[in-house]
């Protein structure tokens, strides 16, 4: 009855249906609404991009005809795989591509190994500053990357650079100065510590009576327990290097270490085509959407994860 | 063997995070440039002095706090409404939690290309408006429009991932407490004023924190979409770092842009602390 009472209480369609048979009415009719709220929200959120997979597959001319209607949103008329071939004639697009995912991958993998490897020292082990040292890189946190882009641009350009037979200075223009600055991440380490410190202190200690050393430890009991966390650093640190600009815009000059992401400046320029830009843009978008919806529990969970710090 | 585990992860949080930080606020006072044969020499406070004449800087400075004390009210009010409108045991929450979120996984250079093209004044949004009778104006070549064009556009884009983290602050809060309030006869509205507000203290915060800095920081929006224009009436801070420290190479110059910048963030930061902080003395 409760229930009922409060759908009453804040229908304003239905402030005097008292009656048990009008209550029950105005709450259908409360949940229709609903329904009817939610399914404009998706299309607001959904229509947007479903335009922009539908019109990668039209000619310009076509794209511009149907935006009056329906038919913008439908894969109707002069179909064809027109735009994506011609992306690739325009821009070395599987170059790009591949770099992206190369700097994306790699930013990934260092990142899970140094940061849970870090994170494993803070939580697990026992030393003189080891909170100083938490609350140092909790409270790097706050800085935003925008802030030292700058001062990192003109630092890295001063860096020696390795690049296997001799040394030379500065590192612009190459895949390291795009992967190795974002490895370490003060944030993963902080979602790997909370994630360890819930592991029992008890394992480490049976595990050091079986003989077995502190790397040892981290490797065959702390990080086969953790597939959770793995998960969530590994996407966390996905999304941000896959969709990095500011970075490559100003690091890069050459096509052969170029992401994607930059890349689609390309199309700015003279004469656009919007269908190749569409074309683009699905390219590099989609995998991401689908590999979203597959993964979409881990992709909530890794989120909402990161909400509850502090 | 443990210090070995945190080596790695030292040098790199040294070299690529602190050094960057404390060059900020060496180089700013310098006229040291991207590339030059000559070693950068200390110019006091001349960046500063030339930044604070300079009209560009304010209405960057200008813009990029309208930005965020726009975005800040707007993505997370309706962020949060989105969030309690799916968080039901309903059919289909799923499914529309999922297409909420989509635009969180698209890159925001995608999403500036594509309302790039959605905005243009014979685009997608006119060409529907039209449909209605309603003649759209010029979103982006119109100084009048062109920042809440982006405003708009980046709330699009964002809004998913504060649902997410907004539904994770309500399912914290315990369902005994709204059926208690319900016997109490409390309306919804009430319920959401008395129990869900109050709980969702922490999420607040956090969501607060993150929607400003992320909008201090605004650039590929503007960088892809208008360049600062119309007239000034989109440039950031950011993207006049960029424009001076990148493309002119003038690195001190940029870094005093950085430095208030910086100290930016860290005054939000100081005074929401300090507001939380002072609710939780009093409770």
């Amino acid at each position: 009855m409760s229930e009922v009472l409060t759908h009453v209480a804040d229908n304003p369609a239905a402030p005097h249906a008292v009656s048990v048979a009008g209550a029950d009415r105005s709450g259908r009719g409360k949940a229709v609404l609903v329904t009817v709220l939610k399914s404009a929200l998706a299309l607001v959120f959904g229509l947007p991009l479903l335009f922009m997979i539908v019109s990668s597959f039209k000619p310009d001319t076509q794209i511009f005809a149907d935006l009056g209607g329906i038919r913008a949103f439908l894969p109707v008329g002069d179909i064809g795989l027109d735009n994506y071939t011609g992306v690739f004639d325009r821009v070395p697009f599987a170059q790009f591509l591949f770099n992206s995912v190369f700097i994306s991958v790699a930013t990934v993998v260092g990142g899970l190994v140094v940061n849970s490897m870090a994170a494993f020292v803070l939580a697990r082990m026992r030393f003189r500053g080891q909170k100083v040292l938490l609350a140092v890189i909790l409270a790097t946190l706050i800085v935003p990357f925008e802030v030292m882009a700058l001062p990192l641009l003109w630092e890295v350009n001063l860096l020696p650079y390795f690049d296997g037979v001799e040394f030379s200075q500065g590192w612009l223009d190459t895949y390291a100065v795009q992967i190795v600055p974002f490895i370490a991440n003060a944030f993963s380490i902080f979602l790997f510590y909370q994630y360890f410190d819930t592991i029992p202190k008890e394992l480490d200690e049976a595990a050091m009576i079986d003989g077995a050393g502190w790397f040892r430890i981290y490797r065959s009991v702390i990080m086969p327990l953790s597939g959770p966390a793995i998960a969530t650093v590994a996407i966390l640190t996905f999304l941000p290097a896959w969709n990095q600009y500011l970075w490559p815009l100003m690091v890069t000059q050459s096509e052969a270490v170029r992401p994607a992401m930059v890349g689609i400046d390309y199309f700015r320029q003279l004469n656009v085509s919007w269908g190749q830009l569409m074309a683009y843009a699905s390219v590099i978008t989609v995998p991401v959407l689908v590999l979203f919806i597959a993964f979409q529990r881990s992709f909530v969970n890794s989120i909402a994860s990161s909400g509850v710090k502090g | 063997m443990a210090l070995l585990m945190l080596l790695p992860a030292s040098v790199l949080i040294i070299t690529f995070l602190l050094v960057p930080i404390g060059l900020t606020f060496v180089l700013a006072f310098t006229n040291a440039r991207l590339i030059s044969p000559e070693p950068a020499q200390f110019i006091g406070v001349t960046n500063f002095v030339n930044l604070f004449s300079d009209d560009t800087f304010w209405a960057s400075l200008r813009n990029t706090i309208i930005f965020t004390v726009v975005i800040v009210p707007v993505q997370s009010g309706a962020a949060l409404g989105l969030a309690v409108l799916i968080n039901s045991k309903m059919r289909g929450t799923n499914f529309f939690r999922t297409v909420y979120f989509l635009p969180v996984v698209t890159s925001m250079v995608v999403v500036s290309m594509l309302w790039l093209f959605l905005y243009q004044p014979n685009g997608l949004i006119n060409a529907v408006l039209a449909n209605f009778g309603i003649a759209g104006p010029d979103w982006l070549g119109n100084p009048k429009t062109a920042l809440i064009a982006i405003i708009l556009m980046s709330a699009w884009q964002a809004m998913g991932f504060h649902m997410v983290i907004w539904l994770s602050g309500l399912q914290t809060i315990a369902q005994e407490l709204y059926e208690a309030a319900a016997l109490d006869g409390a309306s919804r509205w009430q319920q959401f004023v008395n129990v869900t507000w109050p709980g969702l203290r922490q999420t607040r915060t956090f969501i607060l924190i993150t929607i400003t800095i992320a909008a201090f920081g605004l650039f590929s929006q503007v960088n892809i979409m208008t360049q600062g224009g119309p007239l000034n009436s989109t440039t950031t801070l950011v993207f006049q770092a960029v424009r001076s420290g990148f493309q002119q190479q003038q690195t001190g110059y940029a870094s005093a842009i950085s430095l208030v910048f910086f100290v930016l963030v860290l005054a939000v930061s100081l005074v929401q602390r300090h507001l939380t902080r002072d609710k939780e003395a009093t409770r």
